[in-house]
């Protein structure tokens, strides 16, 4: 499965780099984040609870971060471990750059699933992960003070009503 | 109304299937019973580099968590494959070892690697949540083709190649030469999609060790009880037999999934003697998904070569067969010799050709299922049949009855001899039923409302039984296939039937009682069949392959005989008359053209009290056989399908079906027809809706219903039924065996018909509504629907 995504946020990019970096930003932005530890400069340990289609489970999972270029782009990757619900990888590349007024956030990314994931809710992935993620971009455009606003956090992809079938095809 | 062969008997087993009164394996509770609870790979590859089970252990109610290793350290063996084939140079066949639990390796989505035994079923399945597994991925592959190609990943060290084997049947340089001279070659490139079986009831075992008497018992839903514990005991080192008793009470549908002795039942009764508890274990539906052994999963190339006159002149067939990580128990038998030797049809070919390469990937493994190799073989013969008619601008029918083979016995090129058939007279039934004349006008009310109509024909033949046991052993059978079965006289008369078949949906309860009833003019009350455990069953090879008529009824008959040579000596005894002049009529032994006879519970009864008997003769009535056929036998049917196709929407609804088989001597004709019923419904299960996906991780994405689409009633039509009769002269009750019939012909039928309607024969299995739009915008609306 491969997404792509682009988001203006109303703040200028270097603080927009710092809250990308920042595990307290990631915690409360991440949709289902009951834990976020910094574990070196690049990596981290994550808790999350995750419901895809008839699958809800926790997943332990590793997160690392290469190719930086600071205040302008890395890739973001990593594994969770849902248990018996299966797992889930993948990464995206993140780019940041200055728009009129605002940062424009663009990323690239890519996940497989397997386990109970893949056997159960393969068809719902796309359309969650899209979910999932313009979630997290919303709290992350609020969380750097654009709260007041909308109507303007996305200018492409949004997919909240798509369907998945389609989307498959 | 008699209950004897031939009528339409109601199902005595009925009154407690439809009440809930069924005693399934799940419904049984020993005493001190523990459930286990698999813990199953998410990945299709992978290295165990460690398995931490420190959480889980200290879980409530957690009695055990066991692994692969210390399974193997009890000296419990590797699963076994129960025939070995031999590949064209000569080698013997490379199979990977299966452990019942992983060891080292994980090869597919599903194979366990620990079992956790708990109090309840609840606490087992939690902990195994709380088991942390730690794997190292490797690149998988699971589709067959690929795994042949130059640096595919590997599966196991000593299977280079993922290649099993490379085995053929039939003479190459014949079939080629033969279609060098044919004036036309119909070629086709064919897929026979992978399904799952989908019993109704899920596979359970409860595995109870007696640590006393260092015995074991085994419930479980097996359509084979004593080759489960056959391989138990020779194979798996559980127990020797005679410590070692398995039990399959009321089992809810196998369709050949549960032939096999799968590694959750293996490591139940191991768990039991570790742990000294009773171990529960029942599949739930998604687990079904990913261990109950697949089926089909065949691609194929093949030509088919024709003289001027339509007259078959070679055929050559190239396979490739999906065998999935490990090597099931029938899992080589099946795209071999239940497939190559099938590939000469209902017709009279001198050249045939087949080659198959058996491959491993990384699914779940891949065995018989209801068909098994018959299906695919069918699949090939009758989808180039059709073909090559449209292509020569023939009837497909007429086509058919140019090279139908109307003289038997007859040698086919490849290993069979048929031994009965009316071939012309199926196709003659098949095509009045369906009113082929009608057809036309049929098509042009269907165009009026905007559908496109298609007829498609099937002629299939198919081999059952899985005897004589000298011939599977000489092909490389690793046990024989006769049935046994003991008949055992009541000193009031009645009488119960042990019988090695295993009923689990079949009827066996009624049609074995008949041929009972039938021969002795006993009311089929008065008769019990018996079946399932191997304590009271001497001994048996169980129900595949449509064998239990074939076979199992047979040895019925055998035990019978010797019955009623002895009631007639205890009768000529008494009644002071011949033996030869003693006939068993309508539940008496009379003396023929006397009024002097016994009732039948007299002979009983004398036979116990053995107060007065011949001399030298043995107390008691009781009698048992084994018996082994002397050929396979031969069910054969023409099978039409009528389908009409919404162009709008690719939609496929099947209008019209009718079968017109011979299965010999029928025993109970409403049986037969659900069977044909059921069979069929399969089959186009299989055309038009059931299909079992894996991404190109090896990732299993049909784990559920709302994946992976059955057939419902409202898919079907009202079938309609013919029979045409030939006796199979190879067993004394004439039976041919009707188990496999509808889903072994029915699937080209569907495929043929919808190709007709549409015009464009470029079409797989399953026809979903999204495929089969798609061919038609490939080629265009035909003509009859603008």
């Amino acid at each position: 499965m491969d997404m792509t995504g682009e988001y203006q946020i109303a703040a200028n990019r270097a603080d927009v780099w710092q809250a990308l970096n920042d595990p307290d930003v990631l915690r409360a932005c991440i949709p289902g984040c009951e834990e976020l530890e910094m574990t070196s400069d690049t990596t981290m340990t994550a808790k999350v609870v995750q419901k895809i289609g008839p699958v809800k489970a926790k997943f332990a999972g590793e997160v690392e971060l290469v190719n930086i270029v600071v205040e302008e782009s890395y890739t973001i990757q990593g594994e969770g471990k849902g248990g018996v619900a299966g797992f889930a990888k993948g990464g995206a590349d993140v780019r940041l750059t200055d728009g009129d007024g605002h940062t424009l956030l663009t990323y690239e990314a890519q996940a497989t699933v397997g386990g109970k994931l893949a056997r159960l809710g393969s068809r719902l992935i796309n359309s969650t992960a899209k979910k999932l993620a313009d979630k997290f971009f919303e709290n992350f455009h609020d969380h750097l003070g654009g709260a007041d606003k909308d109507g303007d956090k996305t200018v492409s992809d949004a997919p909240e009503t798509k369907d998945a079938q389609s989307e498959r095809a | 109304m008699s209950e004897g062969i031939g009528a339409a008997v109601k199902r005595k087993e009925d009154k407690r299937f439809i009440t809930g009164r069924g005693k399934y394996t799940d419904d049984i509770r020993m005493e001190n019973q523990a459930y286990g609870a698999f813990v199953r790979s998410p990945h299709a590859h992978a290295e165990i580099k460690g398995i931490d089970t420190s959480a889980a252990e200290a879980m409530d109610g957690v009695i055990a968590v066991l692994n692969g290793k210390q399974l193997k350290d009890d000296a419990i063996g590797d699963i076994i494959t129960g025939w070995a084939i031999t590949s064209k140079d000569g080698n013997p066949m490379n199979v990977g070892a299966w452990n019942p639990m992983a060891t080292a390796r994980v090869r597919h989505v599903g194979e366990p690697v620990v079992i956790v035994i708990a109090e309840s079923q609840a606490q087992a399945r939690l902990a195994a949540e709380a088991v942390e597994v730690d794997y190292e991925e490797l690149p998988a592959v699971a589709a067959a083709t690929r795994a042949l190609e130059d640096g595919a990943p590997l599966l196991h060290d000593n299977v280079p190649g993922n290649l099993i084997f490379d085995w053929e049947i039939g003479d190459e340089a014949a079939a080629d030469a033969g279609l060098a001279g044919a004036t036309h070659v119909t070629e086709l490139d064919i897929v026979n999609n992978r399904l799952a079986p989908n019993a109704i009831e899920p596979r359970s075992a409860i595995a109870v060790y007696n640590d006393i008497d260092d015995h074991y018992t085994l419930y479980t839903t097996s359509q084979n009880p004593h080759v489960a514990r056959l391989v138990l005991s020779a194979f798996y080192n559980i127990a020797p037999e005679h410590k070692l008793r398995v039990i399959a009470p009321d089992v809810g549908g196998g369709f050949g999934s549960k032939i096999y002795i799968y590694p959750e039942e293996i490591t139940c009764l191991w768990a039991s003697m570790k742990t000294g508890r009773s171990v529960k274990w029942t599949s739930d539906r998604s687990e079904a998904f990913m261990t109950d052994a697949h089926a089909r999963d065949h691609v194929t190339k093949a030509r088919m070569g024709f003289d001027a006159d339509g007259k078959i002149v070679g055929l050559k067939v190239n396979t490739v067969a999906n065998i999935g990580a490990y090597a099931s128990l029938f899992a080589t038998a099946t795209p071999t010799y239940l497939y190559g030797t099938l590939l000469s049809g209902q017709y009279n070919i001198a050249n045939v050709y087949c080659d198959v390469k058996a491959v491993h990937t990384n699914t779940v493994p891949v065995d018989a299922y209801r068909g098994a190799g018959r299906p695919e073989a069918t699949y090939v013969m009758e989808r180039l049949m059709e073909t090559a008619a449209r292509e020569m601008g023939m009837d497909p029918a007429e086509l058919r009855r140019r090279n139908f083979i109307t003289e038997f016995p007859h040698q086919t090129p490849v290993i069979m001899t048929y031994d009965a058939g009316d071939f012309h007279a199926l196709l003659e039934k098949g095509q009045a039923a369906a009113d082929i004349a009608g057809f036309a006008a049929r098509k042009s009310e269907a165009a009026s409302r905007g559908k496109l109509r298609g007829i498609g024909y099937s002629c299939y033949i198919e081999a059952c039984g899985i005897a004589p046991s000298k011939a599977v052993g000489s092909l490389g059978a690793g046990v024989g296939l006769w049935e046994s079965a003991e008949v055992r006289v009541n000193p009031v008369g009645t009488i119960e039937i042990l019988t090695g078949s295993h009923a689990h949906g079949q009827g066996h309860e009624t049609t074995f009682a008949q041929v009972v009833s039938d021969r002795f003019g006993l009311p089929m009350d008065n008769i019990t069949i018996v079946h399932g455990d191997t304590d009271k069953v001497q001994m048996g090879m169980g129900t595949y392959g449509s064998r239990s008529g074939a076979v199992g009824m047979n040895a019925i008959v055998k035990a019978m005989d010797k019955v009623e040579a002895k009631v007639k000596k205890i009768a000529a005894h008494t009644l002071e008359a011949s033996d030869d002049d003693i006939v068993i009529e309508d539940g008496e032994v009379k003396v023929a053209g006397t009024d002097k006879k016994m009732a039948w519970h007299e002979v009983g009864l004398a036979a116990y009290t053995a107060h007065n008997l011949p001399d030298g003769m043995e107390p008691g009535l009781k009698e048992g056989a084994f018996y082994d056929p002397t050929n396979f036998t031969f069910p054969s049917g023409t099978y039409i399908c009528e389908v009409e196709v919404d162009p709008e929407t690719g939609v496929v609804e099947v209008v019209q079906f009718t079968a017109a088989d011979d299965f010999g001597t029928v025993i109970n004709p409403m049986i037969v027809e659900g069977q044909v019923h059921g069979g069929v419904t399969q089959g186009i299960g299989q055309a038009l809706l059931e299909n079992v996906v894996y991404d190109e991780d090896g990732q299993l994405i049909t784990g559920s219903y709302m994946d992976y689409c059955m057939p419902r009633a409202d898919d079907v039509p009202s079938y309609v039924l013919e029979h045409s009769t030939t006796v199979a002269p190879s067993n004394p009750l004439g039976v041919k065996g009707c188990g496999e019939a509808g889903a072994i012909g029915s699937p080209p039928a569907v495929i043929n018909a919808i190709t007709d309607a549409i015009g464009n024969n470029n079409l797989t299995m399953p026809a979903t509504p999204h495929k089969v739009w798609a061919a038609i915008q490939e080629v265009g609306l035909p003509q009859a629907a603008e």
